[in-house]
């Protein structure tokens, strides 16, 4: 029972790194970036070449991935994606999805389209008791990183001059534009921040969730739960909901696994039926 | 608009019922692209299996118009209709529960209507995104619940064994697809006119309203919901129909008809020939078909590369910008379609 409950924490952190990119750039400029999954394949793959093809170790290999993936974006973000921002939602899933296709494309045929393994060092390997619970050091690693990771963001958002640059434009854009803040430069680091950490929760996620050149299309509809559960005021909602949904998905895959693909489909029902806008929406969210 | 004195009120009325029945008319373009249609049949019959396929994605790319076109709702799951019709049909054939094909057809609709008006609830809730959640969710729900009852549909390897009688008791599904282009062109006419007359209508015109801008329209007294409840189950009837017609030429239905794949191509379909006019889905449909024959030559399993490019490449392009390199295209249509028998074109309608 504690162990489901461990597992779906560790679950639910990374569905948290993975997808807190997004609520902020979807709150932000109201952007409906359909191709973030994209962004964590990336990671994943950039790991799975270092450590298995050219043995860079494991653990460096992580920042290498959050690296990779935050120029990626930043790339992606100044060459095509600021001309799709002032058009229409249509357009965007369009655009995005479009991505999302030539990534799998593109992955399938450099890669392949079988799954891969990153090769992941021995001390992380492997489960200890912890007063009878079985705890698996990867997990455990991904809980304290991920930990680390939402701690440092909450602080970045809340104490720096960037965090709150950053919520004066999710707030008000074009207020924060008259204030003399660059929303345009602050979109941009905070979208290539964001793919970085996709690649990263990618990189940590190819052991747990697995890599594969559909990644983005299945694990769009986890992006897409939390973000509208959580919301896109802040980053405690996405990770309330991240918490929430690897809790779910790990119980449901353990107590009704014939059924446990129908869980998250409940989960969202229900999440969708309670409180429409959004678990911690705001009265004058956009 | 209470000033109005009652003798004017009459006027009025005559003018909105003389304007929606020429918004109603049907131009001689229309009539034409129609009378090709027909005359494929005799003049293409190598080609009736590619032109069955083009008049299904037409038909669907037409069920996603008229909640995309016209309601102004995106939706990334309509393959979960398409899927549910062809499973529905698939299986009414396979035990025998309605064998008459004509008849399997309404049950189809009626059934993927039906769940399209309940889960138009939740699509209903919330902002674009989440539409694009809920919409994304259901196809990939019913896929999942085709994949889990093996039993019964066949899981992965897709539902087979399906014999489909002859239709009306008379005209039997050749290997040719004699018969099913026949069908296909009949029922998507049908459709069609349906969905012109509804477009045209004045719901059709509160739909628009709607599109343009929600709030004002319920300010005007337009019940925005159920309105919005009304076309989404309609849009839901008609990719029923269209998952159907494909099981019933097909004998048979598989689970990548409830694929995110599926609702992006006629996405992209619909694109290629522009919403809120109905015959962009057709136009689509056919330019699609065309373009998947000569680009899966290239790269047949990298396909999905070329439609993720053609998408990127048509936003980036602009919607509008590529509407304007038409404008020339768009005004001959224009002045075509105002011609009238016996009545110079120049003279028009005294607009």
């Amino acid at each position: 029972m504690l162990t489901i409950l461990f597992d779906g924490v560790a679950y639910g952190m990374l569905l948290f790194v993975l997808a807190c990119g997004l609520s902020v750039t979807l709150g932000l400029m109201n952007f409906v970036n359909l191709a973030h999954g994209s962004f964590a394949m990336a990671g994943g793959y950039v790991t799975v070449v270092l450590v298995n093809r050219w043995g860079v170790p494991f653990l460096l290999g992580l920042p290498l991935a959050f690296l990779a993936g935050a120029a990626l974006g930043a790339l992606f973000e100044r060459t095509l994606y600021v001309h799709v921002y002032a058009k229409s939602h249509l357009d965007q899933v369009l655009f995005t999805i479009g991505l999302v296709f030539m990534s799998v494309a593109a992955v399938d045929y450099v890669m392949g389209s079988s799954q891969q393994f990153v090769n992941i060092p021995d001390v992380l390997q492997g489960q200890f008791n912890l007063f009878g619970v079985g705890v698996g050091r990867y997990r455990l690693m991904i809980i304290g990183l991920c930990g680390l990771l939402t701690i440092a963001l909450q602080l970045i958002l809340a104490k720096t001059r960037f965090g709150s640059r950053l919520r004066a434009a999710v707030d008000d854009q074009r207020v924060a534009r008259g204030l003399g803040i660059n929303v345009g430069a602050v979109f941009g680091l905070t979208f290539a921040f964001g793919s970085g950490l996709a690649a990263l929760g990618g990189a940590l996620g190819a052991e747990i969730l697995g890599l594969d050149p559909i990644f983005p299309l299945k694990y769009l509809i986890y992006f897409l739960i939390v973000v509208t559960v959580g919301g896109t005021s802040s980053i405690t909602g996405p990770f309330v909901a991240s918490i929430l949904l690897g809790i779910g998905d790990v119980a449901g895959k353990y107590y009704l696994p014939s059924l446990s693909s129908f869980v998250i489909y409940t989960i969202m029902i229900i999440m969708l039926l309670w409180r429409p806008q959004g678990l911690f929406a705001r009265a004058a969210s956009r | 608009m209470s000033a109005v004195p009652p003798e004017n009120a009459r006027p009025l009325a005559a003018e909105v019922a003389a304007f929606l029945t020429r918004r109603a008319r049907w131009s001689p373009l229309e009539v034409v692209f129609w009378l090709v249609a027909l005359a494929s049949i005799w003049l293409f019959p190598q080609k009736h299996l590619i032109l069955t396929e083009i008049c299904i994605w037409g038909l669907f790319a037409l069920s996603l118009d008229l909640i995309l076109g016209y309601a102004g709702v995106i939706s990334l799951g309509h393959a979960a209709f398409f899927g549910l019709g062809a499973y529905s049909a698939g299986l009414l054939a396979k035990y025998g529960w309605i064998s008459e094909p004509a008849l399997a057809l309404v049950a189809a609709a009626l059934i993927a209507a039906a769940l399209g008006f309940i889960t138009s609830f939740l699509v209903l809730r919330g902002s674009d995104l989440t539409r694009l959640m809920v919409t994304f969710g259901v196809a990939l729900m019913l896929g999942e619940i085709a994949n889990k009852f093996a039993g019964i549909t066949g899981g992965a390897d897709g539902l087979q064994g399906v014999e489909i009688k002859p239709l009306l008791g008379r005209f039997e599904f050749d290997l040719y697809g004699h018969t099913g282009y026949v069908y296909a062109l009949v029922v998507l006419f049908v459709m069609f006119v349906i969905a012109r007359r509804v477009v045209r209508s004045p719901f059709g015109l509160s739909l628009q309203a709607i599109r343009g801008n929600a709030l004002r329209s319920a300010a005007v007294g337009i019940a925005v919901n159920w309105r919005l409840v009304a076309i989404y189950t309609l849009s839901a009837g008609y990719a029923g129909v269209a998952g159907a017609v494909l099981a019933q030429t097909q004998s048979f239905a598989s689970l990548e008809m409830f694929s995110i794949e599926r609702s992006a191509d006629v996405l992209l379909i619909l694109i290629i020939g522009g919403t809120g006019y109905l015959y962009g889905g057709l136009v689509g449909a056919l330019i699609y078909r065309f373009l998947q024959d000569e680009l899966s030559e290239l790269t047949a399993r990298y396909w999905q590369f070329w439609i993720g490019l053609i998408l990127v490449a048509i936003v980036l392009t602009g919607r509008d910008r590529i509407g304007r390199w038409l404008a020339p295209v768009v005004r001959f249509a224009d002045e075509i379609a105002r011609w009238r028998p016996g009545r110079a074109a120049s003279a028009g309608e005294g607009r």
